[in-house]
């Protein structure tokens, strides 16, 4: 996302600002203060979260805006925990599935499934866990909101990091193996590195879809326990509450320009930084470009600051760990070897029937066919708004994706402007739609439906536009010079272009829009409350309420409508994308 | 056939046998009963077509594969008190993109555990040697193919290896690039500056493997075995005009085009496989029918010397055999001790209007090729003319693994859509008799 800088001129002319050889520089001065800050920054609100959780009660969220930052600050801290929580699982998940066929076997449709599950329902369940875990302690309600986030991160990232670990490319398998690398050594100098650029891609939209699940799971209200943990979230579920129009508006500001923050400090840098990762022999002309990343590549002192960062990586690369004594290979007959797999197969199926025969328990106590009958009657609703917003946002944005995209002038800027939009948690806006359809006495059933789309309909944006500006200059000038103009024109050259890409944007937009049904059709302000029918705000009722079987049933139900939807329309589209409308 | 190697031998390999796939379940045979031993001194070309499975054997004496059956014995090198050691250089280069010129090269030693002292220096060393030095820092990606394999030999000389396994490493360049890396090669080998014993080449350009190899081994294939030895002793510097080497050319392009003298019928073995289970390559028919018209005109007039064809049209020898091959299948061309000779089938075509070469196509097609002849039988036993192109694959899948029954299925599809003897629905994945004319 270049956002302040958004075409290369100005990049170029950037660095050329910047002195060389003079040492220390204003550069330099600057990059240690804010180096210096930051670390100050981390140990003090590290120190916050071991408080025990009576702190909270003694030092309660309060809507003073001096405290602002320090909120902007946890909030931060929250999404880089989940962070690496997502990376570490990423690492031994995702590596257990690519070198395991029996792991391979449980874990590729488990994670395929979570991905598209609801995780925003899951909060209920996590709380009381994590709460039970540490009694007493404000750790314990860190960990469930960071859990939370977590549950939004992980499985796109194991996913691709799976995916790569299985399309290393064969030769440089076979350098690695002629050379006889150690496992470590084959992780650190083969696998990481190639799995380095989607990893990183990955982990940018997973941190796009946490800042809206921080903001949801800070303040949350499982039955009787009202948590609200000291953070940006709180804040905007405070000035709600409060009907602080100022404070809400505060807290939107900030939320902005901590994404802006994160973006250009950390993302930016990285990616540009992982760009030398991807494994095409060519030098690319569209390399990515940070500013950052380039100060910190053209400053000496702000090098030599880094290097005791990078250092430890280093070392870590090289560390030859003690070879053990290969375990003795039992080689076993082809029926053997067939008979341990059944009976792998048979104990995978056993947990599973077991699993679904305690849920049965667990949710037939409380709940009869008529509930399931219900929530199925509210997950329809759901399904007609998702389908029916994703089908108008489409109409709004693939002809302006287009557009924007068929001039290049355009296309870099508001480009990083749309994925700034995406990464924006459109939940903080909620509260401005509320006072305008209380105001004007407005339909919820209707107008709640566009909050759902809100924050997911710029993946549609984004994917067009960069569609759109793939689509390669002979095409364009063929068409031209042959005529093809209006109608003709769309059908036959922008829409099978931008198919692909549209596809891959209409995925995570609907996705994403079920998960935030849950926090959009039931919205309040101060003591007023809107909902609209639906699966979302069942679960949200659910949730309040410490229903726990009926939170379990509508996010059953609504994992296999997504999962339906995926399957039944989604996969065959992108299927026929990946087939015919190919441009390479 | 053992064959001899000159000096002490560094490597033999004994009746190996190489299989790819399940047993019984679309099983290949890729290596049949290969011996062979590496000497001292030597450089040696493994000479074959795509799919002999040279590449196989260079990967069992590289342990990267382990052969179904057979050994590959290394000899003990006295003068460094260790079994001889091998190294590798891909056609692809395979570097790594993340590292520098020089942490390529040093990989192998840090695998070895090599302090990080002894590996600058060494690796340093390597890449003076093959003349890289001033490129210690620059990215793979930042390189012209030809300064990419120069740092993928220094990666592979650096680990001090006996013998050099090379897998076609020129033919990712273009001619000129090429000619300029195997010279230099040959330069260093001749001046002893490699410290390597013996180098194994695998290449299918026959031209490459005259330049440079003491001894070739040619290969047939399906099953690949070794059907030839061809002594080289012409001396360094060669030259390509000379005589000598013109004749060992020509020599070697008759023994390639050789029959299996166990072939019970005559176009048995061109491609493996028999019946509809033969994997057919990809040639375009604009292409076979470039080849008929270019042997049918003047000079050839019907008949050409296959050298001489491949230079005249530009094509590599192992590009040239698939489409003579091809052309053979369908009887419009006979291809025998390095000449290929076209057909009346092939004449008529030549002469003919665009409809009538279609038809001369399709039938020949229909009547020589088992897998077209079976999906028009099943066309034409269908009611509604229309067969799933699954249930085709499905039984060509017994026969072959799925990528080949991919390609061979493609290759029929094309072949039958320009002779108009069937069509083929990709979104249905369906083949009809329609007409769309």
């Amino acid at each position: 996302m270049v956002f302040l800088f958004g075409d290369r001129d100005s990049l170029r002319r950037l660095p050329r600002l910047l002195p060389r050889a003079v040492a220390p520089s204003w550069a330099d001065v600057v990059a240690f203060l804010a180096l210096a800050a930051l670390a100050v920054f981390v140990i003090r609100g590290a120190g916050e979260m071991g408080a025990p959780l009576s702190a909270l009660k003694t030092r309660p969220v309060t809507l003073d805006p001096a405290r602002l930052p320090e909120y902007a600050l946890l909030t931060t801290l929250r999404m880089f925990a989940a962070l690496g929580a997502s990376l570490l699982f990423t690492f031994v998940v995702a590596t257990a599935a690519a070198k395991s066929r029996k792991a391979e076997l449980v874990i590729v449709p488990a994670l395929d499934i979570l991905q598209s599950v609801p995780v925003l329902g899951f909060l209920t369940f996590t709380v009381t866990f994590f709460m039970g875990l540490f009694p007493g302690r404000e750790l314990g309600v860190e960990l469930a909101a960071i859990f939370a986030i977590f549950t939004s991160q992980a499985w796109n990232m194991a996913f691709s990091f799976y995916q790569s670990l299985r399309t290393v490319p064969k030769d440089l398998d076979e350098v690695a193996r002629q050379f006889a690398f150690s496992p470590w050594r084959r992780f650190m100098r083969l696998e990481l590195p190639f799995a380095t650029p989607s990893l990183v891609w990955n982990m940018m939209m997973s941190m796009s879809g946490g800042w809206f699940f921080v903001v949801a799971s800070e303040a949350i209200t499982v039955g009787k326990t009202t948590i609200a943990l000291p953070g940006i979230g709180s804040w905007l579920s405070m000035a709600i509450d409060h009907k602080d129009m100022r404070a809400v508006a505060l807290g939107v500001a900030t939320m902005g320009v901590v994404i802006l923050l994160y973006d250009q400090l950390l993302f930016r840098p990285i990616i540009a930084w992982a760009d030398k990762f991807r494994s095409e022999q060519t030098a690319s002309a569209d390399k990515p470009h940070s500013w950052v990343y380039d100060l910190f590549r053209r400053t000496r002192a702000l090098r030599l600051t880094a290097a005791p960062l990078l250092w430890p990586a280093r070392l870590l690369t090289m560390i030859d760990w003690p070879t053990l004594p290969k375990p003795p290979q039992v080689r076993l007959s082809a029926n053997a070897e067939r008979a341990v797999n059944w009976a792998w197969i048979a104990l995978v199926a056993a947990i599973a029937v077991a699993a679904l025969a305690f849920i049965w328990t667990f949710v037939s106590k409380t709940l009869h066919w008529g509930d399931v009958i219900q929530v199925f009657g509210l997950a329809s609703l759901t399904l007609i708004r998702v389908v029916v917003l994703i089908a108008l946002t489409s109409l709004v944005w693939v002809p302006i994706g287009v557009w924007i995209g068929l001039n290049p002038r355009w296309a870099a800027r508001l480009q990083a402007l749309t994925q700034f939009a995406a990464a924006f948690p459109a939940n903080v806006l909620f509260p401005f739609a509320v006072v305008v359809i209380v105001g004007l006495k407005l339909d919820p059933n209707v107008w709640l439906s566009p909050l759902m789309v809100l924050g997911t309909q710029w993946y549609i944006l984004f994917n067009v536009i960069a569609g759109a500006s793939a689509i390669p200059g002979d095409l364009k000038e063929a068409a031209s010079i042959f005529g093809i103009k209006g109608w003709q024109w769309w059908r036959s050259v922008a829409l099978p272009a931008i198919f692909p890409f549209y596809v891959t944007g209409a995925i995570t937009a609907s996705g994403g829009s079920w998960n935030a049904s849950i926090v959009a059709e039931a919205v309040s302000w101060g003591d007023k409350r809107l909902e609209a029918a639906g699966l979302g705000s069942y679960i949200a009722k659910a949730t309040a309420a410490g229903d726990f079987a009926r939170v379990a049933l509508g996010v059953g139900v609504m994992s296999i409508f997504v999962i339906l939807l995926n399957r039944v329309l989604w996969r065959p589209m992108y299927k026929f994308a990946e087939r015919r409308l190919r441009l390479d | 056939m053992p064959t001899l190697p000159q000096g002490r031998p560094l490597v033999a390999v004994k009746n190996l046998r190489h299989l790819y796939g399940k047993p019984g379940d679309g099983e290949l045979l890729v290596l049949d009963e290969v011996n062979l031993t590496l000497g001292e001194n030597e450089i040696v070309g493994l000479l074959g077509r795509s799919g002999s499975g040279k590449s196989t054997l260079l990967r069992s004496i590289a342990g990267l594969i382990a052969p179904t059956e057979g050994d590959v014995d290394f000899a003990q090198n006295p003068d460094r008190g260790r079994t001889v050691a091998v190294s590798m250089v891909f056609q692809s280069f395979a570097l790594f993109p993340w590292l520098t010129v020089q942490q390529n090269v040093e990989l192998g030693l840090e695998a070895k555990r090599a302090p990080a002292e002894v590996r600058r220096k060494r690796a340093l060393a390597a890449i003076d040697l093959i003349g890289l030095d001033g490129f210690e820092n620059a990215y793979p990606k930042e390189l012209s193919g030809g300064m990419r394999q120069r740092v993928g030999l220094a990666r592979a000389l650096v680990v001090d290896p006996d013998i050099l396994l090379m897998d076609e490493p020129f033919s990712a360049l273009d001619v000129l690039t090429a000619e300029t890396l195997r010279t230099d090669l040959l330069d260093l080998w001749c001046e002893g500056r490699m410290q390597i014993k013996s180098i194994l080449m695998v290449t299918h350009n026959i031209e490459e493997a005259v330049l440079m190899c003491d001894r070739i081994l040619v290969f047939s294939s399906n099953p690949g075995r070794i059907v030839g030895e061809v002594i080289v002793d012409l001396p360094q510097p060669r030259n390509r005009q000379d005589p000598r080497f013109r004749k060992l050319v020509d020599d070697i392009y008759a023994r390639m085009t050789q029959r299996d003298p166990n072939a019970v019928r005559k176009n048995d073995g061109l491609f493996p496989g028999v019946g509809i289970g033969m994997i057919l390559p990809t040639v375009s028919t604009n292409t076979l029918a470039g080849l008929m018209e270019a042997v049918a005109a003047e000079p050839f007039n019907g008949a050409a010397d296959l050298p001489e064809l491949a230079s005249a049209l530009h094509f590599e020898s192992d590009d040239l055999f698939r489409v003579a091959e091809t052309l053979q299948l369908m009887r419009f061309a006979e291809v025998e001790g390095g000449d290929i000779r076209l057909t009346a089938a092939a004449k008529r075509y030549v002469d003919a209007e665009t409809d009538a070469r279609k038809a001369l196509f399709a039938q020949n097609l229909l009547a020589y090729v088992p897998l077209a002849a079976y999906i028009r039988r099943e066309l034409d036993k269908d009611d509604e003319h229309e067969v799933s192109a699954r249930s085709v694959r499905e039984v060509l899948e017994e026969l072959m693994s799925p990528e080949y029954a991919d390609e061979t299925l493609k290759s029929v599809v094309s072949w039958a859509r320009y002779a108009e003897a069937f069509a083929y629905d990709e979104g249905a994945d369906l083949f009809t008799l329609e007409d769309p004319g």
